[in-house]
């Protein structure tokens, strides 16, 4: 087996040094009728490289890939265009395969990184600070909450109508288990809910998604107030982080605790995962705050390096006293996202971004002008809801089976109600051209 | 004025009917450079060994539970921004909180300085 | 003509070792500046043309400030990131016995398979009609983790191993609520020696925990965990092989005792490593077992994650596992993302679990067989005991000299009076070439130093880590204090000041004042 180096000969030997007849011996506290012998069930036997790259490319080609055809799918993970650079990093060695920096003397370029990814992150979003990653957006937003507890001690979050369906799912997962309460208000296509009059003295926060699900901006900025005057945090929610370069920050809107997904910097679609799930919030609740934190500090001989930091926090030393259970987050990811950050700056994110905004503007121009389509945003970063003249699901099979990825229905994230079931989710980004657009505009016409 | 001893490492220095409270010389050493602290709000009414207090050190957080019960009167404001006060001079300014005694009973189970000392000894 | 002067091929007088050089760099070690020190605010690294011109819909919520975020070109990426990457040591460099982690050699296959568009470029929200092949892989990594631990059921979608563990907790609390005694079932039992996370997931969802004491020999009783059972036991969360490298072997009358109480049993599958091809969790008494892939199946840790934790569950709970999750039908595979379609307890993530360490791991699998998985945990094992056999006479170990599993476990006791303590010990090593082993953990051993080699290292490699340590272990013990006290000397850092970083934390980076500002 091309993985494992010792010979026969080498365990022969290495059994006598330990002073044993077998291996087994070493396997004496397993009871004797539960130690297995022979084959386990039917799983087959070794393979070499070749046909393992044979098995697993034939299940790989059977799907679509986004790069293969017009995409337009979004609703949380996004296609864009990673440079080749971010890719060749993140396979390095000693960033691939090295482990959580708890000996910071042999891990500064994993805590350096770290260190200028809060940095990133904490810009991006407009907060004092932001920690070390969390798993995804998703999960991030139910430890927001969590943390949201412990700062107003109380036990309610209110959630968006606009908020990921997936996310207030999550949400309501991890808070039913944890006896707390949530309520979430009904789906709001239009982002005209009133979340001011959905709060009151026992809401400990409000959790806003902008865009939300729907593509909608919102200006939290009059929330932020409303929470205040209640002693309610506001949670603000992204699911595309690249908007961040072309709107207002939730950080300069007021909001205590921002979280989100970053898988649409640096990171591929993976199906689902591995992402990244950013999260910043103002300087008073950073003892509250889950997750790594990395912080700067001297070594012995006065010059600068970077320690993981805060870690009474943690799980390892707090035990069912931790602000949470996270232990392993999502490094690499994180690796990904500041390269590719760093490689954008701020000129090339905000570019980037514009491109993303104008070319879901001529999507929606274009798509409006389908006989029975109607975009139903106002405004809107780069995804709006299509409000189409039949069943959503149904359409976007059709225009797969044209060779369109076409986007989101919202009966696949809202199922149960049928008044959505006409509505997708369509997202642009600067993948997408003038080919792909009238592609999907055509094959639209087509099967409407 | 007194000083009694919990088997949690803390005192309590008795002047009349208020006890200071800290963390022994044994403890702050146990614990290591200390990094955080978090004190009871003045008014606050402690029960005896409820949560009165958090420690951190780089490696450990501890809590410092109420070693008897009644209302918190004063705290050592200067701690947080200066928590390594708390290893210099454990037994003096590094003092935690002032406590009203609500019941002089409770003070019977605790250690006077030769047993604290004893029993430090014990742990070796 | 000849040049008969040429250059020097030999070395010369050997100058003094170490001076300081104008850089600071020494050599291959280079310095490098914070990306918010070398980048420039109107850099990209990425060129794209300017967008179209179209009427914003972005409402009033246009940015009109500047995001602070600094650029760089490609070559000083690549640089930065290339040096950073240098002040790193992984699986590559060299051995990495961090016990409990489990750093094996990660196949680089893995990551090619990983990258293959139809797994690494597909939306978890493309219509199911197109993701086939991913459904298909989703599958056959379920059906191997069930058959390699015996279980009937598994949930795949969580994040990481805490995650695995919140998972199959909440599967248990599910099952208690489902029997109508969720306010009467509230107590978690953990063995003292249990990883952070158990009582930390048990906690965030509510439970109490009560702390079960291990016996002498590192292992748990079961009797003294009937002593602690009765109606209000909800499970027992059991790390096994335990984290001080033993097979609990009465794991058995552990899980009869608790279910005997109505409660159930949460294996930390965290070591499962040990044990692939040896023994089933399911024939076990487990009910709930989070396999961390990234440990077993070496999807690469890549500095603290991404992880992936599925949980295989056994029959009482496999009805409240989480969506999604696949099914087998008549037509293929089909994924139940609706929560109301059956007794789930709900959705833990957004979409589908980590789908780039499925297919690591999947790789992994295909690649080992059966047979060399069972090889694999044997060999683990092996090269454990070979470590034990080649220290145990100098250092000691909490429970004897006794055979160990995948990590061999040492105390300090042989430490005492050498004035060197386990952390000096571990940063010697660092000067040696080596990754410290876990140190300090697990908690019951005083100055613990867990071992774990793994089966990815070779027998010459093993001989001289052992020959290391007992070079530095004699040393230790001569009094040679010098070569631990001040460790790593040799390291890109010497110790960092943690004290420091936690009294007043620095957490990013902020622009230096100007100076006329500074002056003040």
């Amino acid at each position: 087996m091309r993985y494992l180096p010792l010979s026969e000969a080498d365990r022969g030997a290495m059994l006598a040094k330990i002073g044993v007849g077998g291996i087994d011996e070493l396997f004496a506290d397993i009871p004797s009728d539960k130690l297995l012998k022979g084959l386990i069930g039917d799983l087959p036997r070794a393979k070499g490289e070749l046909e393992v790259e044979r098995l697993l490319g034939r299940m790989a080609a059977k799907n679509v890939a986004a790069g293969s055809v017009p995409f337009f799918v979004g609703a949380g993970a996004y296609k864009h265009h990673v440079p080749a650079t971010v890719d060749h990093v993140i396979q390095r060695s000693e960033f691939l395969t090295s482990y959580t920096p708890y000996q910071p003397e042999i891990a500064q370029g994993t805590l350096q990184y770290l260190f200028e990814f809060q940095t990133q992150v904490a810009l991006l979003t407009g907060m004092e600070v932001a920690n070390a990653s969390m798993y995804d957006g998703s999960t991030g937003t139910a430890e927001a909450v969590l943390m949201a507890h412990r700062v107003t001690r109380r036990r309610k979050a209110v959630l968006s109508g606009g908020l990921h369906p997936h996310y207030r799912a999550v949400v309501e997962t991890v808070s039913g288990m944890a006896g707390d309460a949530v309520t979430a208000l009904p789906p709001d296509v239009r982002a005209a809910e009133d979340l001011a009059a959905a709060i009151d003295g026992e809401t400990s926060c409000l959790v806003v998604q902008t865009p939300d699900v729907y593509g909608n901006l919102r200006d939290l900025t009059p929330l932020a107030a409303a929470c205040e005057a209640k002693g309610v945090l506001l949670i603000a929610v992204f699911t595309e982080a690249t908007a961040l370069g072309a709107i207002t920050s939730p950080g300069q809107m007021g909001a205590d605790i921002v979280v989100g997904e970053g898988q649409s910097i640096g990171n591929g679609l993976n199906f689902g995962g591995p992402y990244v799930g950013l999260f910043a919030c103002k300087q008073k609740y950073l003892r509250q705050m889950p997750g790594r934190l990395c912080g700067e500090t001297v070594d012995a001989e006065g010059k600068r390096g970077f320690v993981l930091t805060l870690s009474t926090r943690e799980q390892h030393i707090r035990r069912d006293k931790a602000t949470s259970n996270i232990c392993t987050n999502s490094g690499l990811c994180c690796l990904a996202f500041t390269i590719h950050l760093a490689l954008l700056g701020e000129a090339g994110l905000r570019r980037v971004a514009a491109i993303c905004h104008a070319n879901a503007v001529q999507l929606a121009d274009q798509l409006a002008g389908v006989k029975g389509v109607k975009v139903l945003n106002e405004t809107f970063f780069n995804e709006f809801t299509l409000e189409l003249p039949g069943d959503a699901a149904a359409i976007v099979e059709k225009l797969a089976a044209r060779g369109v990825l076409a986007g989101v229905p919202v009966s696949r994230l809202e199922p149960g109600h049928p008044e959505l079931a006409n509505l997708l989710l369509v997202a642009s980004t600067e993948v997408n051209t003038d080919e792909d657009r009238a592609s999907f505009v055509a094959a639209l016409k087509e099967v409407l | 004025m007194t000083t009694l001893y919990t088997k949690d490492h803390e005192y309590l220095s008795i002047d009349g009917d208020t006890a200071t409270v800290g963390i022994t010389d044994y403890a702050q050493n146990s614990l290591g450079d200390v990094v955080f602290v978090e004190l009871p709000a003045v008014g606050k009414q402690l029960t005896k060994g409820g949560d009165a207090a958090v420690v951190e050190s780089v490696k450990a957080a501890s809590d410092v539970y109420a070693p008897i019960s009644g209302e918190v009167v004063a705290v050592n404001d200067k701690l947080p921004d200066a928590p390594g006060t708390i290893n210099e001079d454990p037994a003096g300014a590094g003092w935690f909180f002032k406590i009203r005694i609500k019941d002089k009973a409770e003070l019977d189970g605790l250690m006077d300085e030769a047993a604290y000392q004893a029993f430090v000894a014990e742990l070796g | 003509m000849l040049n008969n002067q040429g250059r020097p091929t030999q070395a010369g007088e050997a100058g003094a070792a170490t001076h300081n050089t104008f850089t600071g760099n020494r050599g291959l070690q280079i310095e490098e500046a914070l990306l918010f020190e070398v980048g420039r605010a109107e850099t990209t690294g990425v060129d794209f043309p300017a967008p179209p011109a179209v009427k914003s819909r972005l409402g009033g919520l246009a940015r009109d400030a500047a995001i602070g975020l600094v650029g760089l070109s490609e070559p000083e990426t690549m640089r930065h990131y290339v040096r950073l990457s240098q002040k790193n040591y992984g699986i590559d460099s060299g051995l990495f016995p961090l016990g409990s982690c489990t750093m094996k050699h990660n196949p680089r296959l893995n990551e090619k398979m990983a990258r293959l568009p139809g797994f690494g470029d597909v939306h978890p929200l493309q219509p199911l009609s197109t993701v086939k092949g991913a459904l298909e892989l989703m599958e056959e990594l379920g059906r191997w983790l069930k058959v390699l631990t015996g279980m009937p059921a598994v949930a795949l979608s969580t994040k990481a191993g805490a995650h695995g563990e919140l998972c199959g907790m909440m599967a248990i609390k599910a099952a208690i609520a489902a029997r109508g005694e969720q306010d009467t079932r509230t107590v978690v039992l953990v063995p003292d020696s249990a990883h952070g996370t158990n009582p930390a997931t048990a906690a965030l969802i509510g439970f109490t925990i009560k702390t079960v004491p291990a016996r002498a020999d590192g292992t748990v009783d079961p009797a003294a965990v009937a002593a602690l059972t009765g109606p209000d036991t909800a499970a027992i969360m059991l790390t096994n092989p335990n984290t001080c490298g033993l097979f609990e072997k009465d794991v058995v009358a552990i899980a009869e005792a608790v279910h005997a109480a109505g409660g159930y049993f949460y294996c930390d599958g965290a070591n499962f490593n040990a044990i692939v091809g040896k023994a089933r969790p399911g024939e076990l008494g487990v009910d709930a077992m989070h396999i961390n892939l990234h440990k077993t199946f070496s999807t690469p840790h890549g500095g603290g994650g991404p992880g992936a934790g599925p949980v295989v569950l056994s029959e009482r709970l496999a009805a409240f596992a989480p969506v999604p999750y696949t099914v087998v039908t008549a037509d293929g595979v089909r994924l139940v993302e609706d929560a109301a379609e059956n007794g789930s307890f709900g959705r833990i993530t957004a979409f589908h679990g980590q789908m780039g360490m499925y297919v690591r791991a999947l790789s992994f699998m295909l690649s080992h067989g059966a047979d060399g998985l069972r090889q694999a945990s044997e060999d683990a094992v092996l090269n454990a005991n070979y470590i034990r056999a080649g220290l145990s006479d100098l250092m000691s170990q909490p429970f004897g000299d006794r055979a160990c599993m995948h990590e061999v476990l040492f105390d300090d006791s042989w430490l005492k009076d050498t004035g060197v303590t386990t952390l000096d010990f571990a940063k010697a090593m660092i000067d040696e070439g080596y990754h410290p082993m876990t140190m300090y953990f697990p908690l019951v051993v005083h100055g613990a130093m867990l071992i774990e080699p793994t089966e990815s290292e070779s027998k010459a490699s093993l001989d001289l880590f052992i020959m290391t340590l007992r070079d530095l272990a004699f040393a230790a013990k001569r009094g040679d204090s010098e070569r631990f006290s001040g460790a790593p000397y040799l390291a890109p850092r010497r110790r960092l000041d943690e004290t420091r970083a936690a009294r007043a934390p620095v957490l990013r980076w902020t622009p230096p004042k100007p100076l006329s500002l500074a002056a003040e």
